[in-house]
């Protein structure tokens, strides 16, 4: 009968670990949002634009090549703001820096502020593609009605894969909250 | 065998309704309560589903509108998965285990009490979603944001609901382990437990590590709606695609959640019915720890189509395909234990030989689906409809209605009535081919998943589909009707009920006396304990 009276004891390790795991578990769901951020920044998927090559030293221009770049705007969550790229390709050389731009409109008849986000494609292709400057860095105000071109200047390295001869780079323009 | 000894003073249930099952700790009430709280929901998530087959009978919107079609899609799956089969094995766990094992009880009877009866409020609060303003959740049971965060007033109430429904599995879940690891009876080594025991242990081990996963998914979305997070936004620097990563990686190892004990239950049918041991008991152990190891690290095959990089794909899919060879070597197993047997046909083994061949045919679309580039033109069809239907109906659900036929003799004491039985066999197993077989055409042919209407092309296929649908809804009709006569009446079963029946459920009497097991039970020898005879 002393086997009985260990029973709860070994039930209370038992029961202790197990909860331990399932709190554990629960964390690493969250702990997979720095994660994800991490790798997608490490290896450049999903089109996540880590800009890290800005701080790079940059390589010679390749005069010898030439790369297409695609301009594309996206307005988020519904929001009726007029927002497009001024140019919608540009041929570059790569190693060369830049400068294009994207116009939006608040066609609200209040002041409002918003922010572009933007991915790059094919996703192998991102971690070639720097912006030194960018108006998504920043938060746009504007004024009722108000309508601007916005600046982004950007290059790409040359070491871009050479089988990528065409690079898209994608802006989706929210509406921040008040 | 004295097995069947207990407390003079503690020798039945209590006598009035209420104490005897809303106080239960027993465990065999418990797992009665689950089973039958499992039985009403699958009928309630079957009524969605005749509601859905009705709509698409033919093209054109006739019945519902599509906003309503689309709470049945999504409520039709979050109810089967949730309050069918996960509670249905969940109670043969809690019927068996302790008796399987020689345990007097589960190890925790009271947060088993607490685990069942967090069921019928969280179900009570995800259907009563439907009254709502804005209807129940209509986005489809995986939740995918942005979508999901554009419900009404039933997408905090779900999300609670599915919070609760994870806080009862882990608590089962934690049971089980604890009485798998700590409660059985003296010289049941690990490897001479019986496999539906093995099964469970890995299947509640593999609840407790993502269930919370699901949780902490949720939780997001929630904090999203309301708190101002933004997890998934993208105009918060969030990311959609990465609430899939999370869902799925809790979502893939919850399908085999869904099947690990049904591979338990076909391992103890098969042999009975066939008179031989098992072929490959340790083999079959390996087999379903490989593939609870793997489930982790496959969750993006179903994803394939959102944009992910080479070495991704090629990642997933040779790790999805990677599962056929567990899986193969289980259906060789259960084959092989076939070979040469001295095999009877009763209904627990007609349901288990189904299971196995159309299973496999649900496996081998599996597999077409994790054909990345193939998935391509298959991802959100008919197809996959026809392929997770394969494995959950004709794989779980079957074996769940095997493991009722060939154990309702035990816990009522009385033999179903075995005419019936087979009706409910054969009607089942013809109709549900007609239901699901032409979905993969339908789904080949392009027509997509969770669509109210469709081109007039499909009409055919969706005519057939449906009448095997209302067949089989109706068919199951005759299991209700089985289970009550059995309850009420009938020849009285045996200790051993079946001939070739081998393990400890089986010294115990028809039905088992309510405390069993108070004296651990003698193992005697090495073999016979996983269904094998002599």
């Amino acid at each position: 009968m002393s086997e009985n009276r260990e029973q709860p004891k070994r039930h209370g390790r038992t029961v202790g670990k197990l909860l331990a795991v399932a709190f554990g578990m629960f964390a690493f769901g969250f702990a997979l949002v720095p994660l994800y951020q991490v790798i997608c920044e490490v290896t450049g998927l999903n089109g996540f634009v880590s800009n890290r090559i800005v701080n790079e030293p940059m390589p010679e221009v390749d005069k010898s090549r030439t790369v297409t770049v695609e301009f594309l705007a996206n307005v988020g969550g519904g929001a009726n703001w007029e927002f497009r790229p001024t140019v919608r390709t540009m041929e570059v050389h790569p190693g060369e820096i830049y400068t294009t731009s994207y116009y939006a409109r608040n066609p609200a008849g209040d002041a409002a502020a918003a922010q572009a986000s933007y991915s790059v494609a094919p996703g192998n292709a991102a971690r070639y593609f720097g912006k030194p400057d960018c108006f998504c860095f920043t938060r746009q105000e504007f004024d009722a009605g108000e309508g601007r071109d916005m600046p982004v200047t950007f290059f790409v390295s040359p070491n871009l894969p050479a089988n990528v001869n065409r690079v898209t780079l994608a802006y989706t323009f929210h509406e921040l909250a008040n | 065998m004295t097995a069947a000894t207990h407390d003079e003073h503690h020798a039945g249930p209590p006598s009035s309704f209420l104490d005897r099952w809303l106080f239960t700790t027993n465990h065999k009430d418990i797992g009665t309560l689950y089973l039958l709280f499992a039985l009403l929901m699958f009928f309630v998530g079957g009524a969605m589903a005749m509601v859905i087959r009705a709509e698409l009978f033919q093209p054109g919107m006739q019945l519902v509108d599509p906003y309503f079609f689309n709470q049945m899609t999504t409520m039709h799956a979050l109810v089967m998965i949730f309050g069918a089969v996960m509670p249905a094995f969940v109670g043969l766990a809690n019927w068996m285990i302790p008796i399987q094992i020689g345990a007097p009880d589960m190890a925790l009877p009271r947060m088993n009490n607490w685990s069942f009866w967090i069921l019928p409020f969280a179900f009570a609060i995800m259907l009563a979603t439907f009254l709502m303003p804005g209807g129940a959740l209509a986005g489809g049971w995986t939740m995918y944001p942005p979508l999901m965060l554009q419900h009404g007033m039933a997408f905090p109430f779900a999300i609670f609901a599915i919070h609760l429904l994870g806080i009862s599995s882990i608590m089962g879940a934690i049971n089980v382990v604890a009485t798998i690891l700590n409660m059985r009876a003296p010289g049941m080594t690990l490897m001479k437990m019986p496999l539906f025991v093995w099964t469970w242990l890995i299947t509640a081990y593999l609840i407790i590590a993502v269930m919370p996963v699901l949780a902490g998914a949720i939780t997001m979305l929630l904090t999203d709606q309301y708190f101002g997070t933004s997890f998934f936004s993208a105009a918060g620097g969030g990311d959609p695609v990465m609430y899939q990563h999370i869902f799925w990686f809790f979502g893939h190892p919850e399908v085999y959640i869904m099947i690990l004990p049904a591979f338990g239950i076909v391992s103890a049918i098969i042999p009975t019915f066939a008179r031989k041991p098992l072929f490959g008991y340790s083999s079959m152990v390996y087999a379903v720890a490989s593939i609870a190891f793997l489930s982790f690290i496959v969750w993006a095959h179903h994803m394939f189509t959102v944009g992910m990089p080479l070495a991704g794909e090629l990642f997933f899919m040779y790790a999805t395909m990677l599962i056929a060879v567990p899986t193969g070597v289980k259906v060789f197993n259960w084959i092989a234990t076939m070979w040469r047997g001295a095999m009877t046909f009763e209904t627990p083994m007609l349901f288990a030989i189904g299971f196995v061949i159309l299973f496999t045919i649900g496996g081998l679309s599996g597999i077409m689906l994790a054909i990345a580039p193939a998935d391509y033109q298959y991802h959100d069809t008919y197809f996959v409809v026809a392929h997770f239907h394969y494995v959950l109906v004709t794989g779980a659900v079957f074996s769940l209605f095997a493991a009722a036929y060939y154990w309702l003799p035990k816990w009522t004491g009385h033999m179903y009535d075995e005419r019936l039985g087979k009706w409910h066999f054969w009607l089942s197993v013809i109709t549900v081919n007609v239901l699901f077989f032409p979905q993969h055409f339908l789904g080949l042919a392009g027509m997509p998943r969770r669509i109210p209407d469709y081109a007039v092309q499909f009409t055919e296929f969706n005519m057939i589909s449906s009448i095997g649908g209302f067949a089989f809804g109706l068919s199951q009709l005759i299991f209700v009707w089985v289970v009550i006569k059995c309850i009420r009446g009938g020849e009285k079963a045996t200790d051993q009920v079946w001939e070739g029946a081998r393990g400890l459920e089986w010294t115990l009497s028809s039905p088992p006396p309510y405390h069993s097991f108070t004296t651990p039970p003698k193992i005697e020898s090495s073999a016979g304990l996983e269904g094998s005879p002599r």
